[in-house]
């Protein structure tokens, strides 16, 4: 199965980098995979975007993972494409089951992280140390049953079907779908010119800050 | 509806087309029945089949709904085309509330009337557990001659109506948190139903 002849080397500089902080490594169907230790995440995501041997720099996905087994840990599993190199990466972050389920935000590294980590926060209850906008994104704010996608979670919830439907009538419909969050006014300052300037002649937004 | 014209023995033989007598509800439902506005709560594959229905070689307009409204304040019947999540519940209700009186509500295809195959956690097992509902049109998804068929038997419906029948507009609420049913009869309503996995709940 794994082949260090095929393996990215992306792994063998990791290994040169971090040492004992990279795990095993495998190459399954053809992709590559390597487990990071947690407390050196955020390291050696820097690494691999910023390094110029590496420059992973499109975050495609964030998701996590939990087996049946019981004794194996949690993984949050991320999959980076460097588009200049045409090279692949998985890299999995194992939670032990004990520990706190927490790891580094990569926001700061890639935007596009932010409503990936915010699922596997709903979904899994991973929680994602210095995200900016740390909420849940699929269930509304106040659902109160967990998080669904963990193996402990019953399918058809925890709670009754009709304190289900009494929590779901009682929700705030402002509170998800507040027209802030759709606005891309917030993100003016970072539009490419030709598209603000495009927006200028339909209405020039006014520093408008976030109310969250 | 049954209309009366005057006797054709009039004083000199003389039939006026002016004027007909009926009863008042026939004529209050007749006009009802055939004017309803669709409020389409299209959220899934039954949403494409509310389309091929609306469209013309269905044609909706038949049947006295052509103007397929997007407020629910121009609506007088909910159409909810598809399956319902728990997040979405609080949307319909409002819509349900902000549509004026008389209106009716018909439930398409297998998620909206039960669910269907998604029993769990996120979906609503049915959407007569957050509105009422007058006609369920089952199938996955109804093909437009079964929309068809529910929006005739609601116009059915509608016909038999009285105008002076004071429960029939009355909603109550079961209880102060917002729930039309008894919390035991929403929860029999959403008991897994075919070959749903019964699945004990954890709490």
């Amino acid at each position: 199965m794994s082949g260090a002849a095929t393996a990215n080397p992306s792994v063998a500089a990791l290994r040169a980098r971090f040492g004992a902080a990279i795990g095993r490594s495998a190459v399954v169907h053809g992709a590559t995979l390597v487990h990071v230790a947690r407390d050196r995440a955020h390291e050696a995501f820097a690494f691999l975007r910023d390094e110029p041997s590496e420059r992973y720099d499109y975050l495609v996905d964030v998701t996590a993972v939990e087996y049946r087994d019981r004794e194996l840990p949690l993984e949050v599993v991320y999959h980076l494409r460097s588009i200049p190199r045409n090279a692949f990466l998985r890299v999995k972050i194992a939670l032990d089951r004990s520990g706190p389920f927490e790891v580094d935000s990569v926001v700061d590294l890639w935007q596009g992280a932010n409503w990936l980590e915010r699922e596997v926060w709903d979904m899994f209850g991973v929680r994602f140390a210095g995200h900016p906008d740390h909420r849940r994104i699929l269930m509304w704010e106040t659902y109160d049953e967990g998080h669904p996608l963990r193996k402990d979670f019953p399918l058809r919830g925890r709670f009754s079907r009709a304190e289900q439907v009494r929590r779901a009538l009682g929700a705030d419909l402002s509170a998800h779908y507040s027209m802030d969050e759709l606005s891309i006014a917030d993100a003016y300052g970072e539009l490419p010119a030709d598209m603000r300037q495009r927006l200028k002649g339909a209405a020039a937004p006014e520093g408008k800050g976030r109310s969250s | 509806m049954e209309l009366s014209t005057p006797s054709p023995q009039g004083a000199s033989g003389f039939v006026s087309p002016n004027w007909v007598t009926t009863r008042l509800d026939d004529l209050v439902n007749w006009s009802r029945a055939n004017s309803l506005w669709p409020m389409a709560f299209g959220t899934a594959c039954c949403a494409i089949e509310f389309m091929a229905t609306a469209a013309s070689r269905f044609d909706l307009a038949r049947f006295g709904m052509e103007r397929v409204a997007y407020s629910p304040r121009q609506a007088d019947v909910l159409i909810c085309a598809g399956r319902l999540p728990f997040k979405l519940a609080p949307v319909i209700r409002r819509i349900w509330d902000q549509m004026p009186q008389p209106k009716w509500c018909i439930s398409m295809g297998a998620c909206a009337s039960t669910g269907g195959i998604f029993d769990n956690y996120a979906m609503v097992q049915g959407i007569d557990t957050i509105v009422p509902v007058d006609v369920y049109v089952p199938g996955c998804p109804p093909r437009p001659e079964g929309l068809l068929y529910g929006i005739l038997l609601l116009q059915k419906k509608i016909k038999g109506e009285s105008v002076f029948d004071p429960s029939l507009r009355v909603e109550q609420l079961a209880d102060q948190r917002g729930l039309f049913l008894e919390p035991a009869a929403v929860d029999e309503l959403s008991e897994p139903f075919g070959n749903s996995v019964h699945q004990t709940r954890s709490a």
